[in-house]
């Protein structure tokens, strides 16, 4: 069963062609991983999944219901998570708040019953912080459930951008770049976490640099350049394929 | 005289923390200033003398006076709201990925709409709020302090602690918090803009209802141009205290109260306007982002 599926997907930006045609399908339960250089289009194609950018041409479709032009938000509650390559949480707020906002699309209780807190609400609230400090320690961050985002450690702050994906329940994480900027000792500990995710069932796309990443987790492979998919398979395949290799290294002469 | 100030001044400064917060949660959410702002508050201030008014003309206030004030304000607040909503659809959201400048001229435009819709409707002569207990008080500490200061001391400091709790423990003020830290992030944990920016307008205009019919109580006179010095006089609070931050806003409101009520007893009344102002300069000197702001980190 295929859950997320790219059809001629193109995107402009006035005269530069960001992503032209792209196509392909993400198995359910499967990590994928999208690969190229550079200005490749990597990030343009996760803001148009995520609905932050429109495309200009193509479909997108999730369980065959198609997301194409609905907002950030919609998208979010058919079942698309993801995190940013920058870190983008919400600093001022504590780590467990972070995590605790992203259950919002998974709950019922409205304004009304949150002022007069019924029960309905109280057992919702408690739900949901029990729920929250799971996801922590999932990501192993349990222990600074009160500190303030903005405060922890890098290697922290990416893991709790996983957490807070996770935490609107999603059945596709994207995750840009989830390795930049870590230590080997880090990357191993996030190649261990995104198998994890794998183990509970989500299916988990990536935008990665990393070859040693790549390679160790993926089952499959796209690569990206200019914007046009070059390539496709699983990493054996990817590896010996000239054309991506040209694409790294430019052309022998 | 000291005590009689410090009340005059916490009434005053009260009513400016409220009109205050509105400017600083749809500044923090949208940044924008959102100059019709002042005009809800007449509307608010407006909206009383019309339901006392009615309630008085069907005898209700000589009924119960309780009864009728709470439904006086429960009215306000809803009216106000619901004209913040509409000013939020109409005149804002279209221009949301405008460039800046758009919404701001869009916002004087609506203040100048309102301004001459409530002069042509209501006359441009001042309102006189009925007299209901102006001079009754108690005495405190050798001063006099009537009811209805107490009350807009008491309605402001409760108001302003519902809403820090609201905005620290409930669900919408989480969801608050995180669209005014990152719009597109909030929508990206499946947080609906739209309806946070609603109801943030609803909040704010309720705020201002309040402040308005609180102080057309006080003072006794509505006139369809008080929005604009009690606007000004707001926005002045909230950058005092550091625009976008809702305690901020609190503490200037209170603060430019104290200090107008003080400097008008001890040093002039006619220049009473211009010493607020002096110390919003100077505060800015020494730190540009107000009290309570925090100085923009360079978004990567």
């Amino acid at each position: 069963m295929y859950l997320l599926e790219v059809r001629d997907l193109t995107k402009h930006f006035g005269g530069i062609r960001a992503i032209e045609e792209v196509r392909f399908r993400a198995k359910e339960g499967s990590i994928m991983s999208i690969i190229g250089p550079n200005g490749a289009g990597k990030t343009t194609l996760f803001n148009c999944l995520t609905g932050i950018t429109r495309p200009t041409k193509g479909a997108i479709s999730f369980f065959d219901m198609e997301t194409t032009g609905l907002k950030p938000d919609s998208i979010v509650k058919l079942g698309v998570a993801r995190t940013f390559q920058n870190i983008r949480l919400f600093r001022e707020m504590t780590v467990i708040e972070n995590v605790m906002v992203s259950q919002h699309c998974r709950t019922r209780s409205g304004l009304l019953s949150a002022i007069i807190r019924s029960n309905n609400f109280r057992n919702e609230e408690k739900t949901i912080k029990e729920k929250a400090l799971e996801y922590l320690e999932l990501v192993g961050l349990e222990a600074y459930a009160d500190t303030v985002a903005g405060s922890l450690p890098y290697g922290s702050q990416k893991r709790l951008e996983i957490a807070r994906a996770i935490a609107t329940e999603p059945r596709l994480i994207l995750l840009d770049e989830p390795t930049a900027g870590m230590n080997p000792q880090e990357t191993g500990e996030m190649m261990e976490l995104i198998k994890k995710l794998q183990e509970l069932g989500k299916t988990i796309i990536l935008i990665e640099h990393d070859m040693k990443v790549v390679m160790g987790i993926s089952e499959n492979i796209v690569v990206l350049d200019h914007g046009v998919k070059i390539a496709e398979g699983a990493p054996e395949e990817i590896r010996k394929n000239p054309m991506v290799i040209e694409a790294y290294l430019g052309k022998e002469h | 005289m000291f005590t009689q100030q410090l009340i005059n001044g916490l009434t005053l400064g009260g009513v400016y923390a409220l009109i205050a917060l509105g400017y600083t949660m749809v500044y923090g959410i949208l940044e924008l200033i959102n100059f019709a702002h002042g005009e809800i508050y007449m509307l608010g201030a407006y909206l009383g003398i019309i339901f006392l008014g009615f309630f008085t003309a069907i005898g209700l206030t000589s009924y119960s006076l309780p009864l009728a004030l709470i439904l006086t304000f429960i009215l306000s607040v809803i009216f106000c709201s619901s004209y913040g909503f509409t000013i939020e659809k109409i005149a804002y959201k279209p221009l949301r990925n405008a460039p800046r400048l758009s919404p701001l001229i869009s916002a004087i435009g609506v203040s100048i709409f309102l301004q001459n819709y409530v002069m042509l409707t209501q006359g441009a002569t001042d309102k006189i709020f009925p007299h209901l207990f102006e001079k009754a008080g108690i005495e405190l500490m050798g001063t006099r302090v009537t009811y209805t200061q107490i009350f807009i001391i008491a309605a402001s400091a409760i108001l302003m602690l519902s809403l820090n709790l609201f905005i620290t423990k409930t669900r919408m003020g989480k969801a608050m918090r995180a669209v005014a830290q990152d719009k597109v992030m909030a929508s990206l944990v499946g947080i609906n803009i739209n309806t946070v920016i609603s109801a943030t307008f609803i909040i704010g205009s309720g705020l201002a209802a309040v402040a308005g019919l609180m102080v057309a109580a006080y003072y006794g006179l509505v006139n369809y141009s008080i929005g604009y010095i009690a606007g000004i006089k707001a926005f002045t609070a909230a950058v005092l205290g550091g625009i976008g931050s809702v305690p901020g806003a609190m503490f200037g409101g209170i603060l430019l109260g104290l200090i107008e009520s003080f400097s008008a007893a001890y040093i002039s009344s006619e220049y009473k306007d211009a010493y607020a102002f002096i110390i919003l300069i100077i505060i800015l000197f020494i730190k540009p982002s107000g009290l309570f702001g925090k100085t923009q980190e360079e978004k990567v």
